[in-house]
């Protein structure tokens, strides 16, 4: 199968804080989106196709539309958790090549840091309508991170994986992030205990947060966001930086089924439609950018786009492929991931921007001659409802 | 029976999809669906089959004994129901007769040893307050 080139990635910004009192979602949207222009040499007047989950702002699209001053031919409010941006990119990269757009803008913006929120511990907040899944599960005091535990306990109960095979996950992202001069900082900025390389050892001593969960398998939760600007091949060929294409993409989703494996998430499905759409397959990939909101997230994803067989992850992950300088496998969020460099509470959109740098060779932790990234989001409760969709993106 | 403060966080209506099941818990009794057209199980309640879409479903009443399919053990929780509670166990509860629940296991000393996935278990009534709904939770059988 021959690749389609029709849309690339022509600028990306990443907001650089990770605390940032008195800054609201809207203007973090708004900055990362001028610079995003900037990044690819594009002005405001160019871009029309809005891509943005629609929250922060009154009428979902309409009014982020109304607030950045843009009147756009084409608006995607796609919202399904924190995989919602490589949704939106794959949607983008649709409709430029059907001609229905040149010029799309990706913008995300949160201050969960800034609000307080307890997104991994809070539980149910007993707020909005009554819902069939508030009913069926706010009564037994399930929190966010409770939610992924029982996907990890389950996963080591069927495939005898361990707590230490699932530590390497926050080994290498640390290991990325102490690399990533924003990551430190952010680090520092949330007042991490031990900033540095951590070994699998210094997971395990972590505490418990929700059994079989430590606190260093669990994300952080920062202020943050960012922009990502997609055009058309004739566009793209004559901005600032040289393009990344949007070669393939594949979505999908999942539930809480009555019998079904809960070890296996919609990635099982999203991932082999996103290397069909591009004609590569895992074994082509040099970076993995997989969302890791948790360590069984990545598990997941790792197993389910097929990197390696379903349950064998705990060998995969314990076989030192995922640092950026070793070989045998892609390197994993080479970024320092949500584990240690930022997530604002949907994370999506940084996976497709450290694709992109490192497609561009303008990673903290570079991997040699990157030619093919994978951007897997993984968005909503990895243990009841979550979409995953991946994006495949690659070098020019 | 085990008397509880009803802070924990109270199924809220009107809901209708999920009214049926909870009042039917005032009456100690654990139901779920099937569907008239396909046999589905229906869980959690619908006014659907989310197998193939027909409306007509039936009522039924569950033996209350099942399977941990899976657990997880929450040692930190900022809700204020649940913040002193100490360690509990958050489960999916495979019942026999194929649905799966959201549920607590209760009635163990260590909920992280004391459980484990594939343990039989049984229904455990959990009342909220003087004519007010049950919450089912499940003890080791």
């Amino acid at each position: 199968m021959s690749q389609s080139r029709e849309a690339a990635v022509v600028g990306i910004h990443e907001y650089p804080l990770r605390v940032a009192p008195g800054v609201s979602a809207l203007q973090i949207k708004a900055n990362s989106a001028s610079k995003a222009l900037a990044d690819a040499g594009l002005s405001w007047k160019d871009v029309d196709a809005i891509y943005d989950t629609g929250t922060h702002q009154n009428i979902g699209g309409l009014g982020i539309s109304e607030y950045l001053g843009l009147k756009p031919r084409l608006i995607d409010t796609t919202s399904v958790g924190g995989s919602s941006y490589e949704f939106q990119a794959n949607h983008a990269a649709t409709m430029i090549a059907a001609g229905k757009a040149n010029v799309a803008l990706l913008t995300y913006g949160s201050t969960a840091h800034s609000d307080r929120r307890a997104i991994g511990t809070g539980g149910a907040t007993g707020l909005g309508a009554p819902t069939p899944f508030n009913n069926m599960e706010d009564p037994w005091g399930m929190t966010l991170i409770s939610n992924y535990g029982m996907v990890k306990a389950r996963h080591m109960h069927q495939y005898g994986s361990t707590d230490e095979q699932f530590a390497n996950i926050s080994v290498a992202t640390r290991y990325h992030a102490m690399r990533n001069p924003e990551a430190v900082k952010a680090m520092t900025d949330l007042e991490f205990v031990g900033i540095d390389e951590i070994t699998t050892q210094d997971v395990l001593d972590s505490r418990l947060i929700a059994w079989p969960l430590h606190l260093l398998e669990c994300c952080m939760v920062s202020v943050g966001g960012g922009s990502v600007v997609i055009a058309s091949k004739e566009i793209a060929t004559n901005c600032r930086k040289k393009p990344v294409w949007i070669i393939g993409g594949g979505e999908a989703t999942k539930y809480r089924e009555n019998g079904g494996d809960i070890t296996v998430s919609a990635g099982a499905q999203s991932g082999p439609r996103a290397f069909a759409d591009a004609g590569v397959s895992p074994g082509d990939i040099d970076v993995l950018m997989a969302y890791d909101s948790f360590s069984i997230t990545v598990m997941c994803m790792i197993e389910d786009l097929g990197f390696c067989k379903k349950g064998e992850g705990g060998d995969y992950v314990s076989s030192g492929v995922l640092k950026f300088d070793e070989s045998g496998g892609p390197a994993l969020n080479t970024d320092g991931g949500g584990l240690s460099s930022n997530h604002p509470g949907e994370r999506g959109i940084f996976l497709i921007l450290e694709s992109v740098r490192q497609l561009r060779g303008e990673s903290t932790s570079q991997v040699e001659n990157a030619e093919l990234a994978v951007a897997v989001g993984n968005g909503g409760s990895l243990g009841s409802r979550h979409s995953t969709s991946a994006t495949i993106l690659a070098s020019d | 029976m085990t008397q509880e403060t009803p802070l924990r966080p109270q199924p809220r209506f009107p809901e209708p999809d999920t009214q049926p099941f909870w009042d039917a818990t005032k009456d100690r009794k654990l139901t779920y669906q099937t569907c008239d057209s396909c046999g589905e199980v229906i869980f959690y309640p619908r006014g659907h089959c989310n197998a193939c879409g027909e409306l007509e479903t039936t009522w039924h009443t569950s033996s209350g004994e099942g399977t941990v399919y899976t657990y997880s053990v929450i040692m930190q929780s900022r809700h204020p129901a649940f913040k002193d509670l100490g360690p509990y166990a958050l489960a999916y509860v495979d019942l026999d007769e194929g649905f799966r629940i959201m549920t607590n296991i209760v009635n163990v000393d260590d909920p992280i040893t004391g459980v484990s996935c594939g343990m039989r278990v049984r229904l455990n009534w959990h009342d909220q307050g003087e004519g007010a709904i049950a919450l089912p939770m499940f003890e080791p059988a």
